[in-house]
């Protein structure tokens, strides 16, 4: 009775799993579909769900409308740079809030994760206004530098460097080691999980980032994914083939890069939640 | 040793300059602005006149309650929704749990644009959805083109695609309630039901208002959804606080008055959380 039970549970936990999964994979496979068929197959009864031959058709369409290799450029470049020039700046705050006592230390740190709890909107227009003035805008500097110093970020590194055991900085102290090589030698070799958490974390930030882009970015040579589809949804006559194919291409990158560390991203997630 | 004081601030000038310059400053400067009103191109101070505006904007308060609609239906669903997905995943009678985990976080990696499109051609008259409505025996849905139907494909994309990243917080403080507690429910024959109602949702408390707080934050600034999804439509049923913003300020570059909704933002999110925190912290 009680093996029955138990086979009765399995199969209803597997069923509603399945049935969750499929729901969370279905539009990323029908985008998929869809970037190989025409535009109209997206609307045909019964629905189209098998691969066409169109891609290469839809990639050309696509690159005459917004220039794939340009986009993509953009993208790579702007959120790659992001993420270093950030995982730098971002680790170098968090091991001083960790390992150093010193004064306005936790009044800094406060504010630092107050800010969290502000709208990005509520900096926008002083931004685009600074920006202006500086002759920065439509320019890569602009979307780069506003949010280098994430507090998110800033709060997962120090989670992590508060476990790394100050006995060793101390250590390396004695033999004489400068205090940037401890950070750079000592440290942050050992916060290489973290680290890459935090990078999936800001390249994720930078590559999906769209209302700060749609603003800043006013130049069609000069968009990202987000904002270059966005404006393709836009036209009065879409080709949904072509649209669906930008929707791909704009997926795919991100997907291989989250896969690819994943690991580390869902541990340094979990790790971050546990000590709330 | 103790001489080299100045290290820690070594370490933490480039973050600290950079969060003055770019999220401080511009926080504080937009407060001011929201003060303010152009007068000729130059910015004026106009008192409090902005805040009043905002009570006879009929559009305003549109937005304000399209956004606490989504706001009320939406959280509850996925939060509820993401706990279920939480406990169904930590069960110790389930293998390939990894790949369930990868499978069901993978929606909150795509960009809200991208999905937006995506959820946008589903749900069209003709779309797939429809066409699947429509073979299983049920009429089809307007989905875009009717104000309630317009706000529940707005909760029907948000859930999908941020279920996944609550679920992953929840399954973190889940690994946290000691098996003792659910062994002691099983000797007194409690069901898997009532333990879920009784153990696993008073223990995850703290997480559950972390995910509220945080997805309360991330509703009353919506506004990549709506713009690609319902263009705010039909008839601005769907049109966002944070949508109104972006058109105050860069459709009609009415500076002043789109900080000052800003601000109301601001304002939102501060009472939330603090009823939030209250809430969870009275019942205790």
């Amino acid at each position: 009775m009680k093996k029955r039970n138990v086979k009765v549970r399995k199969f209803g936990l597997y069923f509603l799993l399945l049935v969750g999964a499929l729901i969370s994979l279905f539009p990323f496979y029908w985008s998929a579909i869809g970037a190989t068929n025409e535009s109209g197959s997206m609307f045909t009864k019964p629905p189209t769900l098998i691969p066409g031959n169109q891609l290469l058709e839809n990639m050309s369409n696509l690159n005459e409308q917004i220039g794939i290799g340009r986009v993509m450029f953009n993208s790579l470049f702007i959120s790659i740079t992001y993420t270093i020039i950030a995982l730098f700046v971002c680790s170098m705050a968090s091991y001083a809030f960790a390992k150093f006592k010193f004064k306005g230390r936790d009044i800094i740190f406060t504010i630092f994760l107050l800010s969290m709890m502000v709208p990005y909107h509520a900096t926008i227009i002083p931004l685009f206004k600074m920006m202006a003035s500086w002759g920065w805008l439509n320019q890569y500097q602009a979307v780069i530098l506003p949010n280098i110093a994430y507090p998110f970020a800033i709060f997962l590194m120090r989670q992590n460097m508060l476990a790394f055991p100050t006995a060793l900085i101390e250590a390396s102290r004695i033999d004489g080691a400068s205090e940037w090589k401890i950070f750079y030698k000592v440290v942050l070799p050992s916060m290489k999980p973290a680290l890459a958490a935090t990078a999936i974390f800001l390249f994720m930030y930078q590559w999906n980032s769209f209302l700060w882009p749609l603003i800043a970015l006013s130049s069609t040579d000069m968009y990202t994914f987000p904002v270059a589809l966005s404006s393709l949804f836009g036209l009065s006559r879409i080709d949904y083939g072509q649209v669906m194919t930008g929707v791909t291409l704009a997926t795919v990158p991100i997907i291989i890069f989250f896969l690819s560390l994943q690991r580390y991203f869902i541990s340094g997630m979990l790790g971050s939640a546990l000590k709330e | 040793m103790k001489n080299k004081a100045y290290v820690p601030y070594f370490f933490i000038a480039p973050a600290v300059i950079l969060f003055s310059v770019f999220m401080l400053y511009p926080i504080l400067y937009s407060f001011v602005m929201s003060f303010q009103t152009s007068v000729g191109g130059i910015m004026e101070f106009n008192g409090i006149e902005n805040y009043k505006r905002l009570f006879s904007d009929e559009i305003f308060l549109k937005a304000l309650k399209n956004t606490f609609i989504l706001l009320i239906i939406q959280v509850p669903i996925m939060i509820f929704l993401a706990l279920v997905l939480a406990n169904l995943l930590n069960s110790s009678i389930l293998k390939f749990k990894g790949l369930f985990r990868v499978t069901f976080f993978l929606p909150a990696v795509t960009s809200l644009v991208a999905y937006s499109i995506i959820f946008s051609i589903m749900l069209m008259n003709d779309g797939v959805i429809n066409q699947v409505l429509m073979s299983l025996g049920f009429g089809a849905i307007p989905w875009l083109s009717d104000p309630f139907w317009a706000k529940a494909s707005l909760v029907l994309a948000i859930t999908w695609r941020w279920c996944g990243y609550n679920m992953i917080i929840f399954l973190a403080a889940l690994q946290n309630i000691p098996d003792q507690l659910y062994e002691a429910a099983d000797i007194d024959g409690a069901s898997r039901f009532r333990q879920f109602f009784s153990i696993t949702i008073p223990q995850l408390k703290p997480v559950i208002l972390f995910s509220a707080v945080l997805s309360t934050i991330g509703t009353l600034q919506l506004f990549d959804e709506p713009y690609t999804l319902t263009e705010g439509g039909p008839s601005d049923e769907t049109l966002t606080i944070g949508m109104y913003l972006y058109q105050t300020g860069f459709r009609y570059f009415d500076f002043g008055y789109a900080s000052t909704i800003a601000y109301v933002i601001v304002i939102l999110v501060a009472i939330m959380t603090y009823f939030q925190f209250k809430i969870a912290g009275d019942s205790e």
